[in-house]
């Protein structure tokens, strides 16, 4: 089975972790410290859900339509850009402009597939923002492509539904709500740093959305779809906050 | 001639110290600042504010075994902390809302934290230091009262820290205040770090005078308060 390390790097690389964990873990028999660690029992783990749910709601209250992200300047952008997958930058999907088609399904009215050349040869505007990590890290880059919530409203969204979703080509998937996708700072990003995205960057477009921690801005995107129905997500249905905006 | 009441004790009286509402305020509000720390401490080691390779040792951290979130999530251990953390920060604020409320309310930090001087700080310092100051049931000395001050600041700069950590788009203003998010992660940490220190002053200090844990939990101690405090 493979890892799925999205976004990761602990302090000590995983096998020595988890060889220092065992040892400390009959330490903590002895110390009962360890013993006392009830989060993954049922009951202790439906509360915790149930207080991410309630935090889900407290953020949609928070977010405001009209807030923009803090943006910098050129000087602060970082062009080595940390690569983040669970697989290695070489074996990034390597997705062709000629074979490439952008798929739309559910409560969309226009769901023609759309080329690179179509995608990219809409409006863009440009970003310089903050990218925040789930675990802490971030990072200023400079992101540039269609607004989402233009593209949407082209392609006859229901606008008035609660969820987008995506489906990506290395298997991620995620979905974010209604608000936040038509917010002015969620682009389709088809560039980084001025020039056409890498492959490792999530080419031919990665959802940029400032709004939100980096884990919610998918890459290789080849599916956008319109839903009532919580589509959950990769790390969400793994226990990440589903909101999770900043 | 009656002698003064306190002169005079054939037994000790119990005497009424922390009111029902403080004693549970306290150890909710000890039981949130625990988890909050013990979570903290996980999702610090999945990437470190501080510049240093130091991480806390796993058996101090909240978030469940390894092995089996691994097997309900798939994931190694950083969901169940975000979950504690992001739940007990409600507790833990709501809590210390009504602390501050009830404490201005009902006058307890004016009676019990003021005044404060600093000529009674350093004095009370010096012969702490020396260990020559007496512990009186019911009533503070300037330098406990320094330390509670402090700890209250450091929960307060913590918890609003932790808000601009949380949110800095939606809270940008308090984020910029904390010199951005990159600079408030680190006052995150030394806030945390505060706490800490003063819990370990404040365990000690227990340790050596049981009787005040018995006041936090019962209420009343065995002892008759300073004459000076009234009863």
């Amino acid at each position: 089975m493979s890892r799925w390390v999205l976004e990761r790097r602990p302090v000590v690389p995983t096998t020595e972790r988890r060889l220092f964990l065992r040892r400390t873990l009959s330490l903590g028999a002895l110390t009962l410290l360890t013993g006392c660690d009830i989060s993954d029992r049922d009951g202790v783990q439906d509360v915790l859900k149930l207080m991410s749910r309630w935090n889900d709601r407290v953020q949609a209250f928070l977010f405001s339509k009209h807030r923009l992200a803090p943006t910098y300047s050129e000087s602060d952008v970082v062009r080595d850009f940390r690569y983040n997958a669970f697989f290695p930058a070489a074996d990034a999907p390597q997705l062709s402009a000629s074979d490439y088609r952008l798929e739309l399904s559910g409560l969309i009215v226009d769901k023609r597939p759309w080329s690179v050349e179509q995608l990219y040869a809409l409006p863009q505007e440009s970003q310089i923002t903050r990218h925040v990590c789930i675990e802490g890290w971030s990072m200023i880059g400079k992101w540039s492509g269609p607004r989402l919530g233009d593209f949407l409203k082209r392609v006859g969204a229901d606008l008035s539904a609660k969820y987008v979703g995506f489906q990506c080509a290395d298997g991620y998937y995620g979905s974010i709500d209604m608000p936040s996708a038509l917010h002015p700072q969620t682009i389709m990003a088809v560039k980084f740093a001025d020039e056409t995205l890498p492959a490792k960057y999530g080419y031919p477009f990665k959802v940029r959305i400032p709004t939100k921690l980096g884990f919610k801005n998918p890459k290789w995107v080849t599916t956008i779809f319109v839903t009532n129905r919580d589509p959950g997500g990769f790390w969400e249905d793994r226990g990440y906050n589903w909101f999770s905006g900043s | 001639m009656t002698a003064p009441a306190h002169a005079t004790p054939a037994r000790v009286r119990a005497v009424q110290l922390h009111p029902l509402s403080r004693r549970i305020m306290h150890w909710v509000n000890a039981l949130a600042i625990v988890v909050m720390i013990m979570s903290g401490w996980r999702i610090y080691n999945y990437y470190p504010a501080l510049p240093l390779h130091f991480g806390f040792p796993y058996y101090l951290t909240l978030g469940g075994d390894f092995t089996v979130t691994e097997a309900i999530s798939n994931d190694d251990g950083l969901v169940n902390a975000l979950y504690w953390h992001f739940a007990a920060m409600w507790v833990l604020v709501l809590n210390f809302l009504a602390y501050v409320i009830v404490g201005i309310v009902s006058g307890h930090f004016r009676r019990d934290f003021l005044p404060i001087t600093i000529g009674a700080f350093l004095r009370d310092l010096f012969d702490a230091l020396r260990g020559r100051l007496g512990h009186q049931l019911g009533e503070y000395n300037a330098v406990q009262k320094m330390f509670y001050w402090g700890v209250l600041a450091a929960i307060v700069v913590t918890i609003l820290s932790g808000l601009s950590i949380w949110k800095p788009v939606q809270l940008q203003g308090l984020t910029w205040l904390f010199g951005g998010y990159e600079f408030a992660r680190v006052v995150h940490f030394f806030g945390m770090a505060t706490i800490v220190g003063f819990l370990v002053v404040h365990l000690a200090l227990t340790a050596l005078v049981p009787k005040t844990l018995v006041a936090m939990v019962l209420g009343r101690a065995a002892e008759a308060p300073h004459p000076r405090n009234g009863e």
